[in-house]
């Protein structure tokens, strides 16, 4: 398996180019690194909605499993008393991905705007119940402050950053072999035509399902990586559809031409944010939402279409 | 009939909404048998196939495979049993390349959950790939995304995706319609030839009565949702009925031989 990874183009430069990132982050300053965490935890629930996309389907509801997973570690700290970002960051994968499992049965049965409207209701359920639960933080929410590493208690965020760098590429990695596999053609197969799917012998539902759990447990682990980044949750910020809207924001900025994309449109999407909130605090969203307008008009293909030119060149040249 | 059947229909029923789409239809066939199914537009051939292959339920009667009652199963199921079918219009993946709409079809056949997770390019699985592809002659367009090819292409690869799963029965909806004039019997030859070696049943519907007459052992022809005849070909476009309701008088007096139930 280590061998296949290491044999696929895109996962060895993603290795070499995460491992400069996790030895830049040693030089960087604290907001730069945390903007570049929360775009890193952020593109691991775009890698999910990009592996939906390829299939055809948008979901404009991850923000369910994107706070279910941020407050199981917040929860699992406040009143388990557990501080390891290993364990921390298992329960968040596993919260979300039970609940991924047990909704699939749902939406698997549908397309098109019922897919992504059903979605976005079942995290508005849990938003409901969020701010109404004094026992789950109503709407202050937890902070989320003691993360140790094996029972280590380092100082300031740069293991943290180290941890996430790696659970991306680890993610990446995953999700590029899938692609590759029979069942990851399927993502293309399926949204081309679901019939023959059928017809070949392959339940599309189970199919679905099967990458609606992962993209389920993907948005989990981004949503435990970013509470314990951001070190607050809170379901403004972690369940709210604003938060969906910003990852098929990013998701459409991305484009979905490489696993890599993910990563860099939600950072790059990151620093926008944070620019435009500088430029001009009242009216920042008018920036991001111009930027988005003009990637439709003039990018159709996302961020990625930049770099899909010379990467399919160079694999020419080496090929 | 000396063989034990393949397939045995009885008494199948299918109404929509008060319309009688298929009639009490009784049908046996032996295993490699191929059958031509013809009729005019909208006689109930489609949904006959439809009803075997499990996209239709029909409202009564009893579909048998091998021995095994499939009345009404899952279309997924049917091939898992051993029922196959192409298209009218063909269903395969657009986007893709001849050779990955293969090795999709290739993979999802082996049955196993490993195998769905091998890379697409695994060499269990190219080498099956590259000959089907030579097999079905749409080894040259391999690379080429299946939106920019012909009619007959797809028809081509519609069909060797049906077959990968190796069917004891394989139903052909109309397996050269759209297709020239001058592809059609290159096509059928190329099909003929490659299931004949598997001893795969075949039922084809089939406007062409010249491909009828050159290709099946046995003639079913539909009118109003009910098998009017079961006979040789010969036999078959001699009956009055089917000369009435289906091909026309045309056919015999050397006028328009083809297309005549559509006419």
């Amino acid at each position: 398996m280590v061998s296949m990874a290491w044999n696929d183009k895109t996962i060895r430069w993603a290795i070499i180019g995460f491992a400069l990132l996790a030895a830049a982050g040693w030089l960087l300053p604290t907001w730069i690194l945390n903007n570049v965490m929360f775009g890193l935890a952020r593109g691991l629930a775009v890698l999910g909605l990009l592996v939906l996309w390829r299939t055809g389907l948008v979901s404009f509801g991850h923000a369910l499993y994107f706070g279910l997973g941020a407050y199981a570690v917040a929860l699992l700290e406040k009143y388990g008393g557990v501080t390891d970002v290993f364990l921390k960051f298992g329960a968040a994968i596993i919260v979300a991905g039970v609940f991924g499992f047990l909704l699939g049965f749902v939406l698997r049965n549908y397309r098109a705007i019922f897919f992504a409207m059903l979605s976005l209701a079942f995290s508005m359920v849990l938003y409901g119940v969020l701010v109404k639960m004094e026992v789950l933080g109503s709407t202050d929410g937890f902070s989320v402050t003691q993360n140790t590493i094996l029972g280590w208690k380092p100082d300031g965020k740069y293991p943290l950053f180290c941890f996430i760098v790696l659970t991306c590429v680890i993610a990446l990695s995953a999700v590029q072999l899938y692609l590759k596999s029979a069942l990851g053609h399927l993502t293309t197969a399926i949204r081309d035509n679901e019939l023959r799917v059928e017809y070949l012998g392959y339940s599309v539902a189970r199919a679905i399902h099967v990458k609606y759990l992962a993209s389920a447990c993907l948005a989990g682990a981004a949503g435990g990586a970013m509470a314990m980044a951001l070190g607050q949750v809170d379901p403004d910020s972690m369940v709210n559809w604003t938060v969906s809207g910003e990852l098929v924001f990013i998701t459409i900025m991305s484009g979905a031409g490489s696993v890599v994309a993910p990563f860099i449109g939600a950072i790059v999407f990151e620093f926008i944010r944070t620019y435009a909130f500088e430029l001009a605090p009242q009216a920042w969203q008018l920036i991001v939402g111009g930027t988005l307008l003009a990637i439709i008009f003039f990018l159709p293909g996302g961020i990625w279409s930049l770099l899909e030119k010379p990467w399919a060149k160079g694999e020419a040249d080496n090929g | 009939m000396a063989d034990t059947p393949i397939l045995s229909v009885r008494d199948l029923n299918k109404s929509f909404s008060g319309i009688v789409a298929a009639n009490n239809i009784n049908v046996d066939v032996a295993p490699g048998e191929i059958v031509g199914i013809i009729g005019a537009n909208g006689a109930g051939k489609t949904v006959f196939v439809n009803m075997i292959t499990g996209y239709l339920k029909p409202s009564s009667g009893t579909i048998q495979f091998n021995g095994k009652d499939i009345t009404g199963i899952e279309p997924r199921d049917a091939t898992h049993e051993g029922v196959c079918r192409s298209f009218q219009i063909s269903q395969v993946f657009m986007t893709m390349s001849v050779r990955e709409n293969l090795l999709i079809a290739l993979a999802i056949a082996r049955e196993s959950g490993t195998a769905m997770l091998l890379p697409v390019d695994h060499p269990d699985l190219t080498d099956e790939c590259e000959r089907l592809m030579a097999v079905y002659k749409i080894d040259q367009y391999a690379d080429s995304t299946v939106s920019t090819l012909s009619q007959g292409i797809r028809k081509l690869l519609d069909i060797a995706m049906a077959v990968v799963a190796n069917p004891k029965v394989l139903l052909l909806d109309e397996p050269t319609s759209g297709v020239s004039v001058e592809e059609k019997f290159g096509i059928m030859d190329i099909v003929m030839s490659a299931l004949k070696e598997k001893g795969t049943a075949v039922l084809f519907v089939e406007h062409d009565m010249e491909i009828v007459e050159r290709y099946v052992h046995r003639v079913l022809a539909f009118y109003q949702g009910e098998v009017i005849c079961d006979a040789p070909p010969d036999e078959a476009l001699l009956d009055p009925k089917v000369i009435e309701f289906v091909i026309g008088t045309d056919y015999h007096s050397g006028g328009a031989q083809t297309e005549a139930a559509d006419a």
